[in-house]
């Protein structure tokens, strides 16, 4: 019994990875940028959140609502404000911008919130659960899980369905067939990045309400994104659920033996993929 | 048909060279003139300017961005603490043998990391620094997670402890610091010599090949994969060489500090950014503004990596060469050129004018 806990608690953990993950998939897909700050920015979406909580008390849920378009904001600015003079440019430039960012997001974090460990509060909610034949199942996992889901679901009908998704696909494909076409690339980054930031900030939520964090907590969720994104492939967002799954149950079982093992057994795991798989458990086709 | 000749030599980076020879001796006459804090801040320049030189060899010269060079600073520290304590060591031999085991352990790390490609080979480079942080934190003999000092015993009985005590005549912990800091400065210019000396080879003709187009550089015969490790390796080489002096002469290790992305990444890419990525100068430079900004700047806490990392960016976006860089670029001087220019074109013996070939 205590195996099959592990593994549901596994999977249900392997949704917050995947929810940390999918934002950075998405950002790789269109534009090949890989955001090293990604972690940084789902820690500060949650002081966000926290901050609106102590400045005008809304408990948390309200607190992400109102967060959503603000960090949509965030993300569109960033990217055509920063990062779009960055990607004409070969791996060096995005990728130490985006380093040069994280440093800067996790001190100025700093120096407002100070280094203390903090938690986004729901009230009883945190501490319910729901028990089936002696597996007992969180509600907040079990949400997040559910979320994670719907988000992964949410995106492939945006990219497979609709007319954005369609820009952006072409966009991914081709630059300068899509310049052709009377798209502005920029801008089609720049809406791109602000998905991102909106899932961003839907797993900084489950990031808050499931564990404490505080400002250094950001490079240890862009390895588990990366992670996710590698293990998964980059064939679809279904792949990086996968993948995040995958990580969130080697964790689990790591942290079954003895705590300490919890990270090197998804990172060992992640190292073995590279090693015999390095497309990924799901790659895309051809 | 005639046959070419090419060189890297200028005029200018002879007398550079001369140069470099006379300020090397400088530096190593410094300690007897200068005040123990001055010579340990130099000592951190040295060991700085290595790591950087081993950072930009691998991003500046065959595309290689690494996030993850404090596997090998780390794998240093604790190698030298290792060979000290549960071999019982002499530290300076202890440094030489983690730098030839980490080595070693390089190709079989780089083979692993180097199966992915771009900023997937940079974050994977930093899942490996967290697993040997994990791991070594784990090791209760080197004191766990919290880490441990050099014991008295292994500092005190250092090889040559007492001969320069007497020759300077200061106390032995002084003597063991100017030790150290000999080492360091010959560590560091043998990591920029062997680096320089590796750029003008055909490695680091090869390596100039992949970095400005690996399909092509392919195509003409070279063996990317293997260029790429064994650029790997003597970074990685160069870095524990590095690490390993940088734990000597702090007499501490934690698997936190041995393993900071922040120190060993982070302040590395800076200082090479700064001062100008893909260029011997551009490291030596990014060092001593990176060490003045920090004993200025240091009080200041968040503030201080916030400037840093905000110049590094303005740097990237604005002037991606790095003061140096750009500067070279303005006036044409090079200290240390590596790039090879056309020094002759030699007519073959069967042409009459052979003989009025001055090549």
């Amino acid at each position: 019994m205590s195996t099959l806990n592990t593994l549901i608690q596994g999977v249900l953990l392997g949704g917050l990875y995947a929810l940390y993950a999918v934002g950075l998939a998405l950002i790789f897909g269109v534009m090949r940028l890989v955001n090293l700050a990604h972690g940084d920015f789902i820690v500060l979406g949650a002081f966000v959140m926290l901050g609106l909580g102590m400045a005008i008390g809304v408990p948390a849920p309200v607190a992400l609502v109102i967060a959503l378009p603000f960090m949509f904001a965030l993300g569109w600015g960033l990217q055509r404000l920063v990062l779009n003079r960055t990607l004409e440019n070969d791996l060096l430039v995005p990728l130490l911008v985006t380093f040069g960012l994280s440093i800067i997001i996790q001190n100025g974090l700093l120096q407002i919130f100070s280094a203390d460990s903090r938690r986004l509060t729901l009230g009883a909610l945190e501490t319910a659960s729901y028990s089936f034949g002696g597996v007992s199942v969180g509600v907040v996992p079990l949400l997040t899980f559910v979320v994670a889901v719907a988000v992964v679901a949410g995106l492939s009908f945006l990219f497979y369905r609709t007319s954005l998704g369609r820009t952006l696909r072409a966009t991914s494909d081709s630059l300068p067939v899509v310049e052709l076409m009377g798209v502005d690339p920029r801008k089609v980054f720049a809406t791109a990045m602000g998905i991102s930031f909106l899932v961003i900030t839907v797993s900084a939520f489950f990031m808050g309400v499931r564990a404490n964090f505080d400002p250094s907590a950001g490079p240890s969720r862009l390895l588990y994104a990366f992670e996710a994104v590698v293990i998964g492939g980059l064939g679809s967002f279904w792949g990086t659920l996968a993948g995040g799954i995958i990580l969130g149950i080697a964790q689990a079982v790591g942290g079954s033996i003895s705590p300490a093992y919890q990270q090197l057994a998804g990172h060992l795991v992640f190292l073995a993929v590279i090693l015999f798989r390095p497309r990924g458990l799901l790659p895309k086709a051809g | 048909m005639a046959a070419f000749a090419s060189s890297t030599a200028t005029r200018t980076s002879r007398a550079a060279l001369v140069a470099s020879l006379v300020v090397v001796v400088l530096l190593a006459v410094a300690p007897r003139f200068l005040p123990r804090s001055a010579t340990q801040d130099m000592l951190q320049v040295f060991l700085l300017v290595a790591m950087a030189q081993c950072w930009n060899l691998l991003a500046g010269y065959a595309g290689l961005i690494s996030v993850g060079q404090q596997t090998f600073v780390g794998l240093g520290g604790y190698g030298l603490f290792a060979g000290a304590i549960t071999l019982g060591l002499d530290p300076l031999l202890s440094v030489a043998l983690a730098a030839v085991v980490v080595t070693a352990l390089a190709f079989p790390i780089g083979a692993l990391v180097l199966r992915m490609q771009g900023a997937y080979f940079a974050v994977a480079t930093w899942v490996v620094a967290e697993v040997f942080r994990i791991l070594l934190a784990q090791w209760m003999a080197l004191g766990g997670g919290t880490g441990m000092s050099l014991p008295g015993s292994a500092i005190t009985n250092q090889t040559a402890v007492h001969w320069v005590s007497d020759a300077f005549e200061v106390r032995a912990a002084a003597a063991r610091e100017i030790i150290i800091y000999w080492i360091a400065l010959t560590a560091t210019v043998g990591v920029i010599a062997a680096i320089y000396w590796l750029l003008r080879s055909r490695l680091g003709l090869a390596l100039s090949a992949i970095r400005d187009g690996e399909v092509a550089a392919g195509s003409v015969g070279v063996d990317i994969w293997r260029n790429k490790l064994i650029v790997y390796a003597i970074a990685a080489c160069g870095t524990t060489l590095a690490g390993a002096l940088y734990f000597l002469s702090n007499g501490h290790i934690s698997p936190d500090a041995a393993f900071s992305v922040l120190d060993w990444t982070a302040y590395i890419i800076f200082i090479v950014v700064i001062g100008g990525i893909g260029t011997i100068e551009g490291p030596l430079l990014g060092a001593v503004i990176f060490v003045v900004l920090r004993s200025t700047l240091s009080g200041y806490g968040p503030w201080y990596l916030i400037l840093i990392g905000a110049l590094g960016i303005a740097v990237m976006l604005a002037a991606p060469k790095g003061i140096w860089g750009t500067f070279s670029q303005r006036t044409g001087v090079q200290l240390f050129p590596t790039r090879r220019r056309l020094a002759a074109i030699l007519p073959t013996p069967t042409e009459s004018e052979a003989r009025h070939a001055d090549p």
